[in-house]
């Protein structure tokens, strides 16, 4: 189970030198459900990497609350998975050693952690890359790898950081579908941070828009397409349509 | 295996040439022009001199040698490697830490020559101490630098994946992330630390070793015997280097091989 609650979130940065803050979260509250889609969606700088940050403990809020479950999120914890947009594999393991990293950290023998991380080797196709290192895959399959290995940990909510922003568009599209497809079998709650409009209709439940800094929550919007979702059907067009008016609204503001 | 090393000096044929070459200028002008043994031993005399040597003890010199060599590396490894990394993870021990290399540092090792006699005697300390000043601070640097230049990212990923203590960071992120920096540094400490065993067996600080040998022989104004050792050193050293280098790239850097081409 993972349900993921954010309550009255601020975040201001202050300058070391002059003490001047940033505003980057003004009193941010929506919910996730369990084994919901839900993407953050903004113009660039509205602070939604700063809020799935915070989420994943990397970061510390001003004030407010997140918790998961009920409990409240003091620091990184594997029950919170995360995929950064940056290509996060330690070059200096193999695929599946990423992969096992997690399993190794809970003090599981690495033979055991190999048997059992194969299922989400499988899961994301790289069966005949998992011995290579990182720098002989592509981004795509990188990405691939990094989604196993945080599956891997069998977290409650996965945060995803623009995972596919360095990808070309065909690989991104096809990931997105396979994300879909682990996201159908697992059951896993998943918080994706994207600046596509596309990308937030394509996959989500629910598109939590943000205004420009400081970021505050413009409007949730319901996405109600069945699944699996036609790229470029009416209802989706006219969904996306409705999306960017109101990130547009935001640029005009500035 | 005949066929292979055929091949082996045609692949290497220029470099071959180019050795060639230089070892007949050499004894021409060393034979015919300079025809003087003391100025400038001969390839032949270097060669016969080099039989004479092998046959005098050159092995339990070169042991010396290498000996001195071990001390000095053992305790630079020992202290600079963990020095270096909790000056880079822990950011009071750099500040405590590093005045006092920056002041050290500059000295240099050979003037720690005469100290070395007198804290340890003509043992083989004290030749290994000198290799060990020489060899400190690059060790200390790189490791230091490596781990400062170790990604965010990494230490960000293994966070959330569950590592989050110091310890296991330390050992599990940022060792394996700084390595290729950390061997860069071994690899130049190495070298001064060569160059540094050849000096302090030179001053005293031993009586065996080759380059206790080289520094005996001018004394005796055998030349060519001082050609033969210096020649002798050089090669140790290469091989050494070589022998490093290879176990490091080929065992522990296999996954930088991407990105130097």
């Amino acid at each position: 189970m993972g349900r993921v609650s954010v309550k009255y979130v601020s975040r201001i940065f202050t300058k070391k030198e002059d003490g001047t803050g940033t505003e980057a979260l003004q009193k941010v509250s929506f919910d996730v459900e369990d084994g919901e889609f839900v993407c953050l969606l903004g113009p660039s700088g509205c602070g939604k990497t700063t809020l799935l940050r915070i989420i994943a403990g990397l970061e510390v809020l001003t004030s407010g609350e997140i918790t998961l479950n009920g409990i409240p999120i003091i620091g990184p914890d594997p029950k919170r998975g995360m995929v950064f947009q940056q290509y996060s594999l330690f070059p200096w393991r193999t695929i599946i050693d990423n992969i096992t990293f997690g399993l190794e950290m809970q003090g599981i023998k690495k033979a055991e952690a190999r048997k059992q991380v194969e299922k989400y080797i499988d899961l994301v196709g790289l069966e005949q890359f998992k011995n290579s290192y990182p720098y002989e895959l592509s981004g795509g399959m990188q990405q691939r790898a990094a989604i196993a290995r945080a599956l891997a940990n069998e977290p409650e909510v996965l945060l995803m950081d623009e995972p596919f922003g360095a990808l070309d568009a065909q690989t991104r599209n096809v990931l997105q579908d396979e994300l879909l497809k682990i996201w159908e079998q697992r059951h896993v709650t998943i918080l994706f941070v994207t600046h596509s409009v596309d990308e937030s209709v394509f996959l989500s439940d629910r598109i939590v828009t943000m205004t420009s800094r400081p970021g505050r929550i413009k409007e949730i919007v319901n996405v109600e397409l069945s699944r699996p979702r036609c790229r470029t059907g009416a209802e989706a067009n006219r969904l996306r349509d409705y999306v960017l008016k109101l990130l547009e609204e935001e640029r005009f503001k500035r | 295996m005949k066929i292979s090393f055929i091949k082996t000096i045609k692949e290497n044929s220029i470099e071959a040439l180019s050795l060639m070459v230089a070892v007949a200028l050499w004894q021409l002008v060393a034979g015919i022009i300079v025809h003087n043994k003391f100025l400038l031993p001969s390839f032949y005399d270097v060669v016969t001199s080099f039989f004479v040597i092998i046959k005098s003890g050159l092995v339990t010199d070169i042991l010396t040698s290498l000996l001195h060599f071990s001390i000095g590396i053992a305790a630079a490894l020992i202290i600079g490697i963990p020095l270096g990394i909790s000056m880079g993870w822990f950011k009071k021990v750099d500040r405590a830490v590093d005045p006092i290399i920056e002041i050290l540092r500059p000295i240099p090792p050979l003037a720690w020559i005469p100290f070395g006699i007198v804290w340890f005697g003509l043992t083989h300390q004290a030749a290994g101490f000198v290799v060990f000043v020489g060899m400190i601070f690059p060790i200390v640097i790189n490791t230091y630098t490596g781990f400062k230049n170790v990604s965010k990212v990494y230490v960000e990923a293994a966070k959330v994946l569950g590592c989050t203590r110091d310890i296991d960071l330390i050992r599990s992120i940022a060792i394996p992330s700084a390595l290729p920096s950390i061997a860069a540094g071994i690899r130049i400490a190495m070298g001064v630390g060569w160059m540094c065993l050849v000096a302090a067996e030179m001053f005293g600080a031993s009586n065996r070793g080759l380059g206790y040998q080289l520094w005996f022989n001018y004394y005796l104004h055998r030349m060519d015997f001082v050609l033969v050792y210096m020649l002798l050193l050089g090669f140790l050293g290469l091989f050494i280097d070589r022998l490093f280098r290879y176990y490091v790239d080929s065992k522990l850097l296999r996954w930088t091989a991407g990105t130097v081409v």
